[in-house]
């Protein structure tokens, strides 16, 4: 008997305990501290930081066309209008398969260049429920030059002759909301090249950054070391201008690369920035959305 | 004996707790801020809210990257120039349903309750209150509410708003507890 008192009263206790705590909580007092996978966004403003992939993917279920224009070089006088008389352009587009791959086609005028990619994110840079620093993507690029051989020359190249590609690792952190950078190890391939004493493999490491200096507009560079090198060819260097506008991202820039594929603006540039020997560009990007993304589905606004 | 007896106890406590706090954390949340041909909407599935039966407490966290656009580049034009997510990750709610006595928890219905509170959005608060709906459907109540808040109290600057970006934005919600 008094032992079932004893329960009762324990039952009763904490019972009321119950009762009070409820009424006791404080919901806003309560501290977060529910972690959130937080993923790093907008490291770059486009998926191609000028001539070259930047660690951005197009969203999911977007298409974006894209118009890579470039003039002629600047040095070569008033007659030529500074070579805006003068364009070579890459017509492009590129679609997002899933969260972390995208592919994308292109056809330059450069030499008549056919080419495609893959671009899949190995790893997300983020913050929350894991802190990852950086971010890493990979690009495989085929290049496919048709332009057809001179008719007075010695050898005449095989389709398969003609296709170079290129891989890349990017590897990029956005410090802040100011400024991000980009790693880009290289390596381009060539089916073909012109004499026995060149490799087929040309190693290559490039460098871009992003700095935004207002909301809407940032400033990138990109530069490539070439490990590798051809001669009479110089390392790529580009500055531009982003500027954002409400659905588009508009790129501007001046740049000594006359070629917008990997295989032409990494190892084939031409031009010299000693020589003034650089041109002005822009890049057009418009996006298409395709897919609604999963979460709008069914909902009405 | 006495062991499986206090166990029972603190089992019933903890399901007496259970029974006045009500939280989820796949709560939706949409937006609609259109203002010219362009629509400029979101929804967000992952709303962390919790209130109490007995007091009408009620709080609502969002995170503000959480949020979904038709387009990639609108969501982060979103979190870079309008809401700052970087520095402002989130957005809540604070307040109480100030009839919350109303609502039968233990009766299917609807019941409508007035809502009273703070909201803060881009780290500026202000006073909100709205009218939204508790449906009870077998013991389990979801929250129902639409309110309109005005951009620029909440410290969001950008020339489009007011223009592409509607003034007064919509703000529906839908929380299953």
């Amino acid at each position: 008997m008094n032992q079932s008192v004893k329960f009762l009263f324990i039952f009763m206790l904490t019972l009321s305990s119950a009762k009070l705590q409820a009424q006791d909580i404080d919901l806003f007092a309560e501290k977060d501290t529910v972690k959130v996978k937080d993923i790093t966004t907008a490291t770059f403003k486009s998926s191609r930081v000028v001539n070259g992939q930047s660690i951005e993917n197009v969203g999911v279920g977007v298409l974006d066309f894209k118009i890579l224009h470039r003039f002629g070089a600047i040095n070569q006088g008033g007659y030529e209008l500074f070579g805006l008389d003068q364009a070579t352009m890459r017509m492009g587009l590129d679609y997002g398969i899933t969260n972390r791959l995208m592919f994308g086609i292109g056809r330059s005028t450069y030499q008549k260049q056919y080419d495609g990619f893959i671009k899949y994110k190995l790893v997300q840079q983020q913050k929350g429920l894991k802190e990852i620093p950086i971010g890493i993507s990979w690009v495989s690029t085929l290049i496919y030059k048709s332009l057809k051989s001179a008719p007075d020359a010695q050898y005449i190249e095989y389709n398969t002759d003609k296709i170079a590609y290129a891989h890349q690792l990017l590897i990029a952190r956005k410090f802040n909301d100011y400024f991000s950078m980009q790693i880009t190890p290289t390596v381009v391939h060539y089916n073909l090249v012109s004499n026995s004493s060149l490799p087929n493999d040309f190693k290559s490491v490039g460098i871009s950054m992003r700095q935004r200096i207002t909301k809407r507009v940032n400033i990138t560079a990109e530069y490539f070391y070439r490990i590798d090198k051809i001669e009479g060819y110089h390392d790529p260097l580009t500055f531009g201008l982003d500027i954002e506008t409400g659905g588009h991202v508009f790129q501007l820039h001046v740049t000594n690369s006359t070629g917008m594929t990997e295989r032409t603006f990494i190892n084939e540039t031409s031009g010299s920035w000693t020589n003034k020997d650089i041109r002005f560009g822009f890049n057009l990007v418009r996006a298409f959305t395709l897919k609604k993304p999963k979460a709008l589905k069914n909902i009405q606004f | 004996m006495k062991k499986s007896i206090l166990s029972f106890c603190f089992l019933l406590s903890v399901y007496l707790v259970n029974a006045q706090l009500f939280a989820t954390k796949t709560g939706q949340i949409f937006f609609n801020a259109t203002g010219g041909d362009v629509k400029i909407a979101a929804v967000n599935n992952q709303v962390d809210s919790k209130f109490i039966s007995t007091t009408g407490q009620i709080i609502f966290g969002v995170l503000i990257k959480g949020f979904k656009f038709e387009n990639q580049l609108m969501e982060d034009h979103f979190n870079e120039n309008y809401m700052e997510s970087t520095q402002y990750p989130k957005a809540d709610f604070k307040g109480y349903m100030t009839n919350v006595k109303e609502v039968n928890f233990a009766k299917d219905g609807d019941y409508p309750v007035k809502v009273e509170g703070n909201l803060t959005i881009h780290g500026v608060t202000n006073k909100v209150s709205t009218v939204g709906l508790i449906q009870i459907k077998g013991g389990k109540p979801t929250m129902i509410g639409s309110f309109k808040i005005a951009i620029k109290q909440y410290g969001i600057k950008g020339s489009y708003i007011g223009d592409k970006i509607a003034s007064e934005a919509i703000i529906k919600l839908n929380c299953k507890y």
